[in-house]
């Protein structure tokens, strides 16, 4: 019997009896992290890294959950469980299961660059590695960040001086966060939406902190948003919020407008390399440093990685799971905004 | 290279008209005047021979990037442009390189002679010294296509500020055939001789959809009104004794119309004409099918003469005796083209009907009657106005005639191209035979954005096959499909081909086995052919 099985609910573990970020309710759920794919609604107890537990409970509402530190050892019916950093947004782990010769690592959502914000990503050595494959293909390979968010600066400074609003649509756990961290805020001041900013509290009940970053209600006089900085979920574009910011620019942030026929196709004026995913590199060393005998490719362009494995030598399969990977751009997740990439 | 690259990136990289013409100026202004040259032929989409096979591209770009070809090509499937994927997966740059696009171009001019390897090792050369976004450039004047959302107006529009003149005489100056190699900046568009070239056509000025129809136009005795031709536009020269034969993709067709350029001599003046090539016989235009045949044969045999004659349906009168008409209202421009026809004496030369309705509604009876006539629907000209550049709105209108339609299921996907790279836009559909769906039509407009998306994720889901780019689906979503025309094909299964087909709707009050029946498209056929 295997260590994992991968089960029309999720990835379960049979002598652990624990599901791995489930997609139907089940009686014990680990959480790899608190995107809306990988953890949902109806499970009877939560495991999370305790920076996650603030959000699932934001989201989610009031959960039976516990929080867990990296490196914790846990032992459930003589399987051993610990949660490592995966680097994808604060509190996002890989977890490890231990159990007899097998050791398997569920990454979840992963990063390889160390953003400045979530604890960076910890090679984990094991044996069975699942690893997700959003940006599993050779043209996606990201600049560092620091450039990235120099030409991020740069839109936003010139738009200043034009006595513009610079509007970046960006999803509200992570992505945003992570552009509040990097941004050199003294071009302008900062505001946020109101989903940027309820994530935003969560966060700082874990312990994190954004004190730039203000939260845009009515009562912020118009005339400040005019060379300002504005953080809003994509769904915001369509709605008469985005009226008050008039003239403004935008800017969309995500690894899918690497490719030109993302960016033309947007529904902003400049679209911005940033991804909180892996790149094609980044999987490759990912996978290469877990010394994994076998692979489980998931999300993504999960096929094609698989079989580049296979012609490495690897042994590598490909997993169905309901993690969101190709299409997850356009679909709008649950309360109109949009998680993983 | 670096600053023409930087230029296709700022130009890339807004949706602003205004945002994308500063850049072009602002590029002329610094670039030399060889560089400003191939720069305004290659934004208007005059672009060198390939000089290298895009299979070996692939295989180069593949072997660069230490990946084997089937992962590159899943990369192109994706990213749905060739010079793009091979800028994206090539490791970083290891030297930077200055040329300037003079000096590429002429690199690549000089590649077309070389033997494959040299090719190679020159490409793999100039790749390794060029960052992202140069390689992108650079591929792009490799493989053809340099599609980047300039249009040529808006090259025009850049070019007159930079030299400080008016727009339409840049216009005209960039009209024709000129070949940046040869051509000297200064003379060709700075101060250029106006004998120089007898065959330099106008641009031509380009009608707007008049969807709601004539009842905001206003008076009818304000306006002209002809049927819209279902031929070729064509813009015919004489000049000092010669005739110049022009399609409006600017392309000079002189000696696949002897039978229009031949009569034109008799034309008793020098005049520049607008009109429709049409395959012509026995005093109706034939279907679109007869000039198709036409249009490709370079030099049309005697059979194909007799078969689909050609004349040309003149409509507007641009230049007579030298003298550029463009700004006299249409009443005199035609009065003028009546009078040049009459006399030219040739069948060849057939002049426009004008059609007379009084009112609205006659209008609208003339339309939905113009198949009868062979024509596809109705034009509609301001009499006082005169003739402008390109599309714009309020004074030329087409209105055209309800496309026919049929319900048709989607079959079949293909990922799309630019705007739509990694998205399942380009469509297969079938109708019924019996039990079997047999393919039909392609479409890949019609639908907008947010509709397109959801088709794209149906198709995600419902995947049966994939055959690299394309993928078989369920067969479950009905569209209405409009079209022009319908003709007999060998080469379709169907045994039919249909003229711009596109996605009208769909039909989601539809199930898959309500769509239409081949039999009932072969009813269309004999109805129409």
């Amino acid at each position: 019997m295997a260590l994992i099985e991968f089960t029309e609910k999720g990835l379960y573990c049979p002598p652990a009896d624990l599901y791995i970020d489930p997609w139907r309710p089940v009686r014990r759920a680990l959480i790899t992290h608190a995107h809306a794919d990988h953890s949902r609604w109806g499970m009877g107890v939560y495991a999370a890294h305790r920076h996650s537990i603030p959000v699932m409970r934001h989201r989610l509402g009031s959960i039976e959950a516990v929080g867990v530190d990296y490196g914790e050892k846990l032992r459930v019916n003589g399987v051993d469980v610990s949660f490592h950093p995966a680097g994808h947004i604060p509190g996002s782990a890989q977890i490890r299961l231990k159990f007899g010769k097998e050791i398997w690592v569920i990454s979840g959502d992963y990063k390889l660059e160390d953003d400045g914000l979530a604890e960076p990503f910890a090679p984990v050595k094991c044996t069975h590695f699942v690893t997700e494959s959003t940006f599993g293909l050779p043209i996606y390979r990201w600049q560092p960040q620091h450039e990235v968010m120099s030409d991020l600066n740069g839109w936003w400074a010139a738009n200043r001086d034009y006595g513009l609003c610079s509007l970046v649509l960006t999803y509200a756990l992570g992505k945003a966060q992570r552009i509040l961290s990097s941004i050199d805020a003294g071009i302008g001041e900062v505001f946020v939406h109101g989903a940027v900013h309820q994530t935003n509290l969560a966060l700082e009940h874990a312990g994190y902190s954004f004190p730039h970053a203000r939260y845009l209600t009515s009562e912020i006089d118009k005339s400040r948003l005019r060379g300002a900085l504005v953080l809003a979920p994509p769904s915001a574009l369509g709605s008469p919020w985005v009226n008050r910011l008039k003239p403004y620019r935008t800017a969309s942030a995500s690894g899918w407008m690497a490719l030109r026929g993302n960016r033309r196709r947007r529904n902003a004026d400049r679209g911005f390399v940033l991804s909180d995913h892996a790149d094609w590199e980044s999987l490759n060393s990912a996978v290469e440093a877990t010394g994994a005998e076998h692979i489980f490719v998931t999300h993504g362009y999960s096929d094609v990685f698989s079989d580049w494995l296979r012609a490495k030598g690897l042994r590598a399969d490909t997993v169905k799971t309901a993690f969101e990977g190709e299409s997850a751009e356009m679909k709008p997740a649950r309360n109109g905004e949009n998680d993983s990439e | 290279m670096k600053k023409f690259a930087a230029l296709i990136t700022a130009i890339d990289a807004t949706t602003r008209t205004n945002e994308k013409t500063d850049a072009l100026v602002r590029y002329l202004e610094e670039a030399s005047d060889a560089d400003k040259l191939w720069c305004v032929a290659l934004l208007s989409g005059n672009r060198p021979k390939r000089p290298v096979k895009t299979a070996l591209l692939r295989e180069w770009a593949a072997s660069e990037a230490g990946i084997p070809l089937w992962l590159f090509e899943e990369s192109y499937y994706v990213a749905g442009d060739l010079a793009e994927t091979v800028a994206l997966v090539l490791p970083p740059p290891e030297r930077e390189d200055d040329a300037s696009l003079t000096e590429r171009m002429e690199t690549l001019e000089g590649l077309r002679k070389k033997s494959d390897e040299e090719k190679e090792a020159a490409i793999r050369h100039i790749w390794r010294g060029a960052n992202k976004a140069e390689r992108f450039v650079f591929n792009k004047l490799m493989t053809g296509g340099f599609r980047i959302g300039v249009s040529t107006k808006l090259m025009t529009r850049a070019l007159a500020r930079h030299l400080g003149e008016d727009e339409n005489a840049v216009a005209h100056r960039l009209m024709g055939n000129w070949d940046p190699r040869t051509a000297n900046f200064q003379s060709l568009l700075a101060d250029p001789d106006p004998d120089e070239d007898l065959s330099r056509p106008y641009p031509f000025y380009l009608a707007y959809p008049a969807e709601g129809g004539t009842e905001q136009l206003g008076p009818v005795e304000e306006w002209q009104f002809e049927y819209k031709w279902d031929g070729i536009r064509g813009q015919l020269i004489f000049r000092k004794g010669a005739v110049f034969l022009w399609s409006r993709g600017e392309e000079l067709i002189t000696e696949r119309f002897p039978d229009i350029a031949v009569p034109a001599l008799n034309l008793p003046r020098d005049a520049v004409i607008d009109g429709e090539i049409l395959a012509y016989k026995d005093g109706s235009p034939l279907t679109f099918n007869h000039l198709q045949k036409r249009i490709g044969r370079k030099k049309p045999g005697k059979k194909i003469l007799d078969d689909s004659p050609a004349v040309l349906m003149a409509y507007d009168l641009l230049e007579e005796s030298g003298k550029d008409l463009r700004d006299m209202p249409l009443d005199e421009r035609r009065r003028r083209l009546e009078a040049l026809i009459a006399e030219a004496e040739t069948d060849a030369l057939k002049i426009s009907p004008l059609l007379r309705p009084a009112t609205p509604d006659e209008a609208g009876r003339l339309r939905a009657e113009s198949r009868a006539a062979m024509a596809e629907g109705l034009m509609i000209k301001r009499r006082s106005g005169t003739y402008k550049i390109g599309r714009k709105k309020g004074e030329w209108w087409k209105w055209k005639t309800d496309p026919m339609t049929i319900d048709a299921v989607l079959i079949y996907a293909m990922r799309g191209h630019g705007r739509r790279a990694n998205l399942f836009s380009d469509y297969t559909f079938a109708v019924w035979d019996g039990a079997e769906l047999v393919p039909v039509a392609k479409a890949y407009s019609g639908l907008t954005d947010r509709e397109m998306q959801e088709t794209d994720r149906f198709v995600k889901q419902h995947t049966i096959e994939r055959f690299g780019p394309v993928r078989s689906v369920k067969p479950e979503l009905v569209f209405e499909i409009g079209f022009e025309g319908i003709a007999p094909s060998t080469r379709h299964k169907s045994g039919i081909a249909l003229r711009f087909p596109r996605m009208l709707r769909q039909r989601t009050d539809k199930k898959p086995e309500d769509a239409d029946t081949l039999e009932n498209v072969r009813k269309l056929l004999e109805e129409f052919q």
